[in-house]
């Protein structure tokens, strides 16, 4: 069973978004993405200092399967990315909430928060994908 | 790898299985006045026998020249084992067949490639191969520019001593990428790519430098210093490379003090005869550091479920068939039938083979143009070191000259008035390995009695 942790807000992407105490957010990919996607081989982040809006792609997940776009939930600034990760990309998926955190993004409309799923609507969207 | 036809049958069981009723249908969405229905410049058919009458009448207007042009590409000794084992049935494809049906002796051969062009580069990574020269670094350009993420501007610096040819087709393919191509004025009296220049030209943000070695006029550069200043700047540096050359000179890995970043080049110098411009082979080296982004097929060595030596494709998600439109490129082939012959050539020739064929050419150039000096209304146009082409300066019109060594079965060079007209009347010369003492003092005396008469 997929880990869907409830302290979290959700794409319909695959990304997870954690709001930390600087009033920056937290941002990675699902459990359930990183098993969809198996293991991991690279991981290319963006750089900080880079500004981005919701819904643009910022990184790329590689696994042994596939590539994929990892786009950002919300609007803000790069400010900081996970070097361990792109050092060491299984990290990904041994520990996609925690370890395996991709990059941070101080926030430019907090707002954009509340459109993202929390973790019931997100459960039903994965359930839905994996039948 | 056997080619395997469709029958009859065949083609109508899979009209069958998806419903249409003949191959016409398979082409209904092309409107039809986008279609021709006849070739009408293609004359009837020939018999072999006239056919190769006729071939061999056109191939006897050719006449037997004595070529001493360079330019790019470049008249070498192919031995007779090169081309005899890469038409073997094995090897004699010219598409590189995709993973499932790719042979472990075409994985092994491409392998095989990729050691020799890294090990020349002294770079840690080769493709396997792209279309020729120029598309190469065009390709090398748009790797740089995705490479080189600190970079925002997209402004690439192309010094004027890059093949003209190149710096048209980087024009082509990367016109409607936003990247912005920036000449470079090269030194009057070197012949060569200077800081100063470099520096007049090098605004906020450089992405990269292209840095030809050697150059288009046979001049070698001074890359040490070109590629710490691109490092200096934030910009990667791209070298574009004689392979035959880095027999002798310092490969692009061990330029300056980081190395540069990417390598290319023409791959026709290794086995490739001079054929009508073509086909030729583009090669590509990089850096470990930016595998990921550099465009084409690569060919990895591991081990199967028994532990024997297997060769694969290896990262394939940068390529089109994973990553679709956003491939590093979507040119996805390779030239395979060439990469077998330069791959054969490399084998036969070694290292000291190779040498000996980079020494003689550069001997046999410097030898030609001492020779021709010596001729009054004769002159070197630069003063620094060359490879296996140099400049010279005529007191007539170069086109008139190559007409008239041309009719005494001579070409004796390419004449740069076209593409460089300040440089007056200049003719880019060459003379190969492949070229005797006895030719060199033809071509001089033909060209002296040239230059004599008609004053």
């Amino acid at each position: 069973m997929t880990n869907i942790p409830k302290n979290l807000k959700y794409a319909q992407s695959h990304e997870w978004v954690e709001r930390l105490d600087n009033g920056a957010v937290r941002i990675g990919i699902t459990d359930h993405a990183q098993e969809q996607l198996g293991d991991m081989v690279y991981v290319e982040l963006p750089e900080p200092g880079q500004e981005v809006n919701a819904g643009e792609e910022c990184a790329v997940v590689e696994s042994v399967k596939a590539a994929s776009d990892v786009y950002s939930p919300v609007s803000g600034t790069i400010t900081r990315i996970n070097d361990d990760v792109a050092a060491n990309p299984e990290i990904v998926n041994q520990s996609p909430y925690d370890d395996g955190w991709l990059f941070e993004i101080k926030l430019s409309d907090s707002s954009e928060l509340d459109e993202l799923l929390d973790a019931g609507a997100y459960g039903d969207l994965a359930d839905a994908e994996s039948h | 790898m056997p080619f395997i036809p469709h029958t009859e049958t065949d083609v109508q069981e899979m009209l069958a299985a998806i419903g249409a009723t003949n191959i016409e249908d398979l082409f209904d969405e092309i409107p039809a006045e986008l279609r021709t229905d006849r070739l009408g410049e293609i004359p009837p058919g020939l018999g072999e026998m006239d056919i190769t009458r006729l071939m061999m009448e056109r191939a006897d207007q050719d006449g037997r020249y004595k070529c001493f042009i360079g330019a790019g590409a470049y008249e070498h000794h192919i031995p007779a084992a090169v081309w005899q084992i890469a038409t073997r049935g094995e090897f004699y494809s010219s598409y590189t067949p995709y993973q499932a049906e790719a042979s472990q002796g075409t994985l092994q051969l491409i392998y095989e490639f990729q050691t020799m062009m890294a090990n020349l580069t002294a770079l840690d990574v080769s493709n396997a191969s792209l279309y020729e020269g120029g598309s190469a670094l065009a390709e090398a350009v748009l790797m740089a520019v995705r490479a080189n993420r600190k970079s925002h501007a997209k402004r690439v610096l192309m010094p004027r001593t890059v093949h003209p040819h190149y710096r048209k087709v980087v024009a082509t393919i990367v016109r409607n990428q936003n990247i912005d191509i920036i000449d470079v004025d090269f030194d009057g009296k070197g012949g060569h790519t200077t800081i100063e220049a470099l520096e007049k030209v090098k605004g906020d943000d450089v992405t990269a430098l292209v840095i030809p070695q050697p150059n288009f006029f046979g001049v070698l550069e001074d890359v040490d210093a070109l590629t710490d200043w691109a490092h200096a700047c934030g910009a990667l540096a791209i070298g574009v490379v004689n392979p035959v050359a880095l027999a002798l000179l310092k490969p692009p890995g061990e330029w300056g003090a980081k190395g540069a970043d990417i390598a290319c080049g023409e791959g026709q110098p290794l086995g490739i005869p001079l054929s009508s411009g073509g086909p030729y082979f583009g090669f590509m080296c990089c850096r470990q550091e930016h595998v990921r982004q550099m465009p084409g097929r690569i060919v990895g060595r591991t081990v199967d479920l028994d532990g024997k030596t297997g060769y694969t494709l290896t990262l394939q998600a940068r390529e089109q068939h994973i990553r679709r439109s956003k491939a590093t490129s979507n040119i996805c082939t390779n030239q395979g039938l060439m990469v077998t012959a330069a791959t054969i050539h490399m084998t036969l020739l070694g290292p000291d083979g190779l040498d000996r064929v980079a020494r003689n050419c550069h001997a046999n150039t410097v030898a030609l143009a001492d020779r021709l000096t010596t001729l009054s209304g004769v002159e070197r146009v630069f003063n620094r070191s060359c490879f296996h082409e140099t400049v010279l300066r005529l007191n007539k019109p170069v086109s008139e000259v190559l007409q008239r060594l041309a009719e005494r079965d001579i070409l004796g060079g390419y004449d740069l008035s076209n593409e460089h007209p300040q440089l007056g009347n200049a003719l880019l010369i060459c003379a190969t390995e492949t070229k005797t003492g006895a030719d060199i003092d033809h071509y001089a005396d033909t060209l002296a009695n040239i230059l004599n008469s008609g004053n």
